[in-house]
Order: C-alpha cells, then sequence, then structure tokens
C-alpha cells in the first residue's frame, strides 16, 4: 500500500501531490487537484469519458494511476477555454452544432477532437470517424459530435476533403 | 454502478530490466505494461496484485526494429506505433492494416503489443496475428531467459506459456518477402469492440500458385487457433474463387467456436468462414 509524491502539470500549472499509489490519474486530478471537469462513466476504460491529453497524447485516465504521471504534462478540459472563459474554437463548435445534450461525455469528447485536430495530418471524415467511434455518448447520437468537430477543423484549415467522406455523409 | 477502485498495492517502476526481474521474483509481483487490461480487471476486483512492476520507466524496452532478419518488437511497443509501419515489405503493412482493429486511439497510445501477448484475450487481433507469423516469444527472469513459439505460447483462457518470475520481454515476427500476401477480417459488433471471429492469412505465392500458406483464427475459444486443414487446401492451388471458398469451408468445418453471451456457436462458425473467405480474397487480390 505504498504512497508517493508525484509531481506533473496541469495545463501548464505545476502541481505536487501526495498519493496512495492505487489512486487513479482520473481521481487524482479530480479529487486531488479539484479538476472535476474530467468525468468517469465506467471506469474500465470504455466509455472515453475520462480521456485527458498526456504529453500530447490521448489516455483514458482510468486506466493510468495517479503515481504513473510523474514529469508529465497533462491536459484537461478546464485548460481549453481563454483564461476569461472564452470558449475556444471547438467548444465553440460543440455549441453552435449542438454537440452537447447532457454534457456528461464532452470533456472525453472534447479532449479527444482537441488532439485529432493538432495532429500532423488533416482530418477527413474517415479518420474523424474512427476515432470518435473510441467514446460513448447516451444523447446526441453523434451526429452532431461529427458535425462540430468537422466545423472547427474546417475553421482552424485542419480539414481534408476526401471522396469517401463524402459519400458516408 | 458502483465506483470501482482497485485494491490496495505496492508500486514500483524500475529503470532497468535487470531492476524489473529482481522485484518480479517476488510471489504478489504483476507486469504493470499499458494497463489497459490489467488496470480494468483490478478495477472490478478480479484482480488484486499485492505489487505492480510498472516497466513504463525501462527506455530499454521501447523498440520495434529490424534485428537479425525479424522484427524485433520490445516489451514497450505501443500498440499505436504499428500504424505506420515499422517493417518493410508486407509485414509491416499487415501489422498496419491490424492495428486499426486493436482498441481504439487512447487505448492504443498506452497498451502495448507485448502486453497483447502476455494478457492472452482469446480475441486478441495481436495474438492471432502472431500466431499466423509463426512469431516468437522472448521470456526473461531473475534466472535466465528462454524462447517460446506461438504454437507453445497460446495455452488456454487468459493462460500462457509465461511462469511467474517471467516478463515478455520481446517478440520477434518474421519478415515477410515481397511475394508474401496477407489478408486479416474480423466481425465485431461495434468499431473497436473485442471481435466475434477473425482471420489472419498470410500467404507466398509462386508462379500463380500458393506455395505456404498458414491462417490463424481468433475469437472463436479459448485461444487462437491456427486453420491448418483450410491452409492444406490452399498449398499447390492457384487461388481461384472455388479454391479460396473451399478453404474458407474447411476452416469452419474443422474449428470448434465456443457459444457465450455475445453468439452461439453455429453463428460464430459462419463467421469463421466469412472471415477466412474475406482475408483469403485480400491476400489475393491482384
Ligand atoms: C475499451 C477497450 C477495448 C479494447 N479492445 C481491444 C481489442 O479490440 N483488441 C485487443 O486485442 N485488445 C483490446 N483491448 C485491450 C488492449 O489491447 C490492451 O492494451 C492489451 O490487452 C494489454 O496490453 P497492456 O500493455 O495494456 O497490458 P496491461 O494491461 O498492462 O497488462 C495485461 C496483463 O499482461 C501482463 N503483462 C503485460 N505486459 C507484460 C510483459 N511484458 N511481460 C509479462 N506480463 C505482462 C500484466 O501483468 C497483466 O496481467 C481493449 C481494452 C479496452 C480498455
Ligand atoms: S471512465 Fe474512463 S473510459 Fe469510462
Ligand atoms: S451529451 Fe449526454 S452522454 Fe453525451
Amino acid at each position: 500500500m505504498s504512497r508517493h509524491v508525484v509531481s506533473f502539470t496541469v495545463n501548464g500549472v505545476p502541481k505536487r501531490v501526495e498519493l496512495e499509489a492505487r489512486r487513479t490519474l482520473a481521481d487524482m486530478l479530480r479529487e486531488d487537484c479539484g479538476l472535476t471537469g474530467t468525468h468517469l462513466g465506467c471506469e474500465h476504460g470504455v466509455c472515453g469519458a475520462c480521456t485527458v491529453l498526456v504529453d500530447g497524447e490521448p489516455v483514458r485516465s482510468c486506466l493510468m494511476f495517479g503515481v504513473q504521471a510523474e514529469g508529465c504534462a497533462i491536459r484537461t478540459i478546464e485548460g481549453l477555454a481563454a483564461p476569461d472563459g472564452t470558449l475556444n474554437v471547438l467548444q465553440r463548435a460543440f455549441r453552435t452544432h449542438h454537440g452537447l445534450q447532457c454534457g456528461f461525455c464532452t470533456p472525453g469528447f472534447l479532449m479527444l477532437a482537441t488532439w485529432l485536430l493538432e495532429r500532423d495530418e488533416r482530418l477527413d471524415e474517415a479518420a474523424l470517424r474512427h476515432a470518435v467511434s473510441s467514446n460513448l455518448c447516451r444523447c446526441t447520437g453523434y451526429q452532431t459530435i461529427l458535425d462540430a468537430i468537422r466545423a472547427a477543423a474546417q475553421e482552424l484549415d485542419r480539414w481534408e476533403d476526401s471522396a469517401a467522406g463524402e459519400a458516408r455523409r | 454502478m458502483a465506483a470501482m477502485k482497485p485494491a490496495a498495492f505496492d508500486y514500483h517502476a524500475p529503470a532497468t530490466l535487470a531492476g524489473a526481474l529482481d522485484l518480479l521474483r517476488g510471489e504478489e509481483a504483476r507486469v504493470l505494461a499499458g494497463g489497459q487490461s490489467l488496470v480494468p480487471t483490478m478495477a472490478f476486483r478480479m484482480a488484486r496484485p499485492g505489487i505492480l512492476v510498472d516497466i513504463n520507466r525501462i527506455p530499454a524496452l521501447a523498440y520495434a526494429e529490424k534485428r537479425d532478419g525479424a522484427l524485433a518488437i520490445g516489451a514497450l511497443a505501443r500498440h499505436a506505433w504499428f500504424e505506420t509501419p515499422r517493417a518493410g515489405g508486407p509485414l509491416g503493412r499487415l501489422l498496419a492494416a491490424v492495428v486499426r482493429h486493436v482498441a481504439h486511439a487512447p487505448i492504443r497510445t498506452r497498451g502495448t503489443f507485448c502486453g497483447s501477448l502476455a494478457h492472452a484475450d482469446a480475441a486478441s487481433e495481436w495474438c492471432a496475428t502472431v500466431l499466423a507469423l509463426g512469431g516468437r516469444m522472448r521470456c526473461a527472469s531473475a534466472t535466465g531467459t528462454r524462447e517460446v513459439a506461438a504454437e507453445e505460447w497460446f495455452q488456454g483462457v487468459f493462460t500462457t506459456a509465461l511462469q511467474p518470475g517471467e516478463m515478455l520481454t520481446e517478440v520477434r515476427l518474421p519478415l515477410l518477402g515481397p511475394d508474401w500476401r496477407y489478408g486479416f477480417a474480423e466481425f465485431s459488433r461495434r468499431a473497436g469492440d473485442f471481435a466475434l471471429a477473425m482471420a489472419v492469412a498470410v500467404l507466398r505465392v509462386e508462379g500463380g500458385v500458393v506455395r505456404q500458406a498458414r491462417i490463424a483464427l481468433g475469437g472463436i475459444g479459448g485461444t487462437p487457433v491456427l486453420a491448418k486443414e483450410a491452409a492444406l487446401a490452399l498449398i499447390g492451388a492457384a487461388p481461384t474463387d472455388a479454391v479460396i471458398a473451399t478453404a474458407a469451408e474447411t476452416a469452419a468445418a474443422c474449428c470448434d467456436p465456443q457459444e457465450d453471451i455475445h453468439a452461439p456457436a453455429e453463428y460464430r462458425r459462419d463467421l469463421v468462414r466469412a472471415m477466412t473467405r474475406r482475408a483469403l480474397r485480400q491476400a489475393l487480390a491482384a
């Protein structure tokens, strides 16, 4: 039952936390850092609500232990809007396109989409659908989530029209 | 569902393989690789390891590269690495085609190739692929190392030839020359889910005739299995639609699919026929 001191950054802010080894990264963010924007749906890796970025890559924070975050740069939903609360392009697109209803799944989708939009490759319809299949939403039926991410990608000039994508739409 | 939290354990993150192997001598010790299978089982408390040996801080295990005429895959090679070919020729392309079916992007960033082999889920794409390719597993313990062939690796449901105290340090896959072809097909109910049935085929075609063939099936029983009779039906033949149909029929007839809450055995048998046919068609498409 070992205890550990972990140092890492969340949304650029350095943190130092003492915790039990069994504390998941999700619980560390929520309980020890007070960042409750990261949601826990299933706690066993299937729903994606808890998705955060660790060193730039999307991770299920319920499947990583907090102690494993030593030295890592973590990004969560709290880091997306500007400090004055102004929503970023992706968040605005979710609002415009009704990409959320109850909002429980939204932090996970936003972090997944943040990664999709920051990658080197441009996003196309096939890659978007393949990636978004990772997360569950019980409200929207997904189409509005796809619309929102597609619109954000277009606005940020990260979108690639593809024949395959047109056929599916 | 009630909140699910793992039972308490001691955590170690050694920086060297020797350090990890030393810790694994402890009876209650378990390797933590990507955590994408172990942590869920701990959350359900189906696993309660007393000691976790986290290998993520051992940089020497993070490789997937050509060594001695094979693709050597270290214990920290993540699934996502294989999305871009890690070997030239058909092998790299086969692994890149298969990895798209292994879970989802945020799981592929952490989950490891060797972790899949150690966990040995019957529906693991990597397990069926390693069996089809005739890969070799390198196991190390504090007292020595040994190699196990794929045919001897899978011993039962979530059970491999790995012994207590051992770590799977590397999987070696034979490189495939330019005259090798491959195909992969699986059926799952939702994208990224574990498959109800899958087929991996690797074949060498020379002068319009199949010279070598290996077909592995996954998702249908406790372990992946080789469809030896189906492969035999191809050898020496020109790969026509009729020959492919016969091989697929043979694979379905000779396998022993199991029934579970997801599908009855006969449905799985139908899927084996369809997946084998698809994999072979892919492999043999001009
Ligand atoms: C939602 C979800 C969907 C998934 N879908 C799929 C899928 O479609 N197909 C698929 O194949 N997998 C799937 N997985 C599982 C995933 O691929 C895991 O990454 C993989 O099964 C295990 O790899 P890991 O590195 O995460 O291992 P871990 O979870 O860290 O370990 C798993 C087990 O193997 C042992 N172990 C790990 N590495 C070693 C080693 N080097 N030596 C000795 N023992 C070791 C551990 O002690 C543990 O018992 C899914 C997982 C989730 C959460
Ligand atoms: S809470 Fe982590 S995937 Fe569901
Ligand atoms: S908006 Fe309710 S679960 Fe997605």
